[in-house]
């Protein structure tokens, strides 16, 4: 493929999918104000715009407070969910005994724990991070302890004939092996942490001073007030869309260089 | 020169075993030992226990029964695998530093070893590429340097041009029966290619699978260096016939007799 065709695919990436996003707000636009459909069952794109503008700093309050729980969540689960696997890639025993209660965290869903833990922790923020950990920490965990595991048998052996240490090993081999896994790991929970604080925030119902965009969308909904339920909507979609391409990012830039995932097809 | 004199040797097997949990035997009844500065192959069709057998000296894996000795103390190993087994993270230099950084040689002296390495190898000019940036043979190149970095007293080499095309592996071979007649390095080298075995080597083991065995060794008492010229002399095609006729007769040698209850 030439470069020119390189260059075109790029674009085709970006003006697609946008020029379908144009023609279905186009369409709904249309359909709301020849139906004349009132604002109260279904807003025009361009009346949630308004909204978006007008309910600027209430909206943008609570996105700073929701997407604040969602990154504090994020780095603990990465945080917690790295040294858990380091300890599960130490021993098959290790791994055998702790890892059923990681699936059982995993599998349990978190509206259900959600209640328990707002009741636990005092402090409504550290419970709604917790809640957002809760969700996000078991793709980090689980994909972090499958590349720690994976790497290459011949070179395991290669380290094993020069006599390296297990931290050796660990350090030289297992980590920098493990890190396609884990980036996949941190695209899944990047997600997840922002829907454990969204519903987080539901259950806790919080107002005040941490009211996050679930708490707006609640209240919303109780009011009536549909375009700025929408609002608050396409606020927590965007800040989805930005969390996960911030770790692809972040992936790009650790393993651009040598791993088969980031690297430019030719075909 | 011609001839070849090998010295004392550097492991010695004798009566070693090796039974799987499973019940297959991959090895029985082998004795043999590497005499310092030979090139040793061993040579046989799949199955017949000539990468286990290799593994076993490298301690990787360890007999059912039957003893290793060395002369003196642990020899330093050197392993080539089939497959080139890069750390794709790493520069081409790193790579092939690794042995001296794991035995925590100082900087600079294990620079200038792996400089030396890689000039054995032709590779210089990519110390600093990544090895995805590399064809096939030049990976198996960087894999020998890094083998060859660390000073082994045996380097073990387990078909390591198996997975190249018929030119490269020439070619590789030329090479690496160039560097040999150099360094003089000790060799026990594994293949399957019988034209492959009575090129490079000084002694040849053919070995039998079902048990892995090794029916039959002898010198490959020919002068150096070995040219291609070699390659169709009629001396080449007597011993890559009685290869060829010892490895065939010990293939029939034991229908069914597979596993050992």
């Amino acid at each position: 493929m030439t470069a020119q065709g390189g260059r075109r695919g790029q674009w085709l990436r970006i003006v697609a999918p946008a020029a379908v996003g144009v023609v279905v707000l186009a369409a709904w636009q249309a359909l709301v104000v020849v139906y004349r459909v009132p604002a109260y069952l279904v807003p025009s794109p361009l009346l949630v715009l308004r909204t978006l503008v007008s309910d600027r700093v209430l909206l943008f309050h609570a996105l700073a407070s929701t997407l604040g729980v969602a990154l504090a969540a994020l780095v603990i689960a990465v945080v917690a969910g790295v040294a858990a696997a380091l300890v599960f890639a130490q021993s098959r025993w290790i791994e055998t005994s702790f890892f059923p209660y990681a699936i059982l965290l995993q599998v349990t869903p978190i509206v259900s724990i959600a209640p328990l833990i707002i009741i636990w922790v005092h402090d409504l923020w550290a419970a709604l991070v917790l809640c957002a950990v809760v969700v996000a920490i078991f793709p980090v965990i689980s994909n972090t302890t499958l590349g720690l595991r994976s790497a290459d048998p011949g070179l395991v052996d290669l380290f094993r004939l020069a006599g390296a240490s297990r931290w050796q090993t660990l350090w030289r081999l297992r980590v920098p092996g493990a890190l396609p896994y884990f980036f996949g790991g941190l695209r899944i929970a990047s997600g997840l942490a922002l829907i454990g604080a969204v519903v987080a925030e539901f259950v806790a119902g919080t107002g005040g001073a941490s009211a996050g965009l679930a708490y707006q969308i609640l209240l919303a909904g109780m009011q009536l007030n549909i375009p700025r339920m929408f609002a608050a909507l396409v606020l927590i979609a965007a800040a989805g869309v930005a969390l996960f391409a911030a770790s692809g990012a972040l992936a790009h830039a650790a393993l651009a260089r040598w791993h088969e995932s980031e690297l430019p097809r030719d075909s | 020169m011609t001839g070849f004199v090998a010295g004392p040797a550097v492991i010695e097997l004798s009566g070693i075993a090796k039974t799987w949990p499973n019940g297959t035997r991959a090895l029985a009844g082998i004795d043999l030992a590497v005499r310092r500065g030979e090139f040793l192959t061993l040579v046989g069709p799949s199955g017949c226990g000539k990468s286990t057998l290799l593994k076993l000296i490298a301690g990787l894996t360890h007999a059912t029964a039957g003893r290793i000795a060395t002369s003196e103390g642990r020899p330093r190993i050197g392993f080539v695998f089939q497959s080139p087994t890069l750390m794709p993270w790493a520069r081409v230099d790193t790579n092939v530093r690794l042995p001296l950084d794991l035995a925590r040689m100082p900087r600079a002296r294990a620079d200038a070893r792996v400089a030396d390495a890689l000039a054995l190898v032709n590779l210089a000019a990519s110390a600093g590429s990544l090895p995805r940036e590399l064809s096939g043979g030049m990976q198996m190149r960087a894999s020998i340097a890094r083998a060859l970095a660390a000073e082994p007293d045996l380097l073990l080499m387990d078909e390591p041009f198996g997975a190249l095309d018929e030119f490269a592996r020439e070619r590789l071979d030329g090479e690496l029966l160039a560097l040999w007649s150099a360094q003089r390095f000790t060799v026990v080298f594994v293949t399957h290619s019988i034209q492959e075995a009575v090129f490079l080597s000084t002694r040849v083991v053919a070995m039998a699978a079902r048990p892995g065995r090794i029916v039959d060794t002898w010198e490959i008492d020919e002068p150096w260096p070995r040219s291609a010229a070699f390659r169709l002399s009629p001396a080449f095609a007597a011993h890559a016939q009685r290869l060829s006729l010892r490895v065939a007769e010990a293939g029939g040698g034991e229908p069914g007799g597979a596993v050992a209850q």
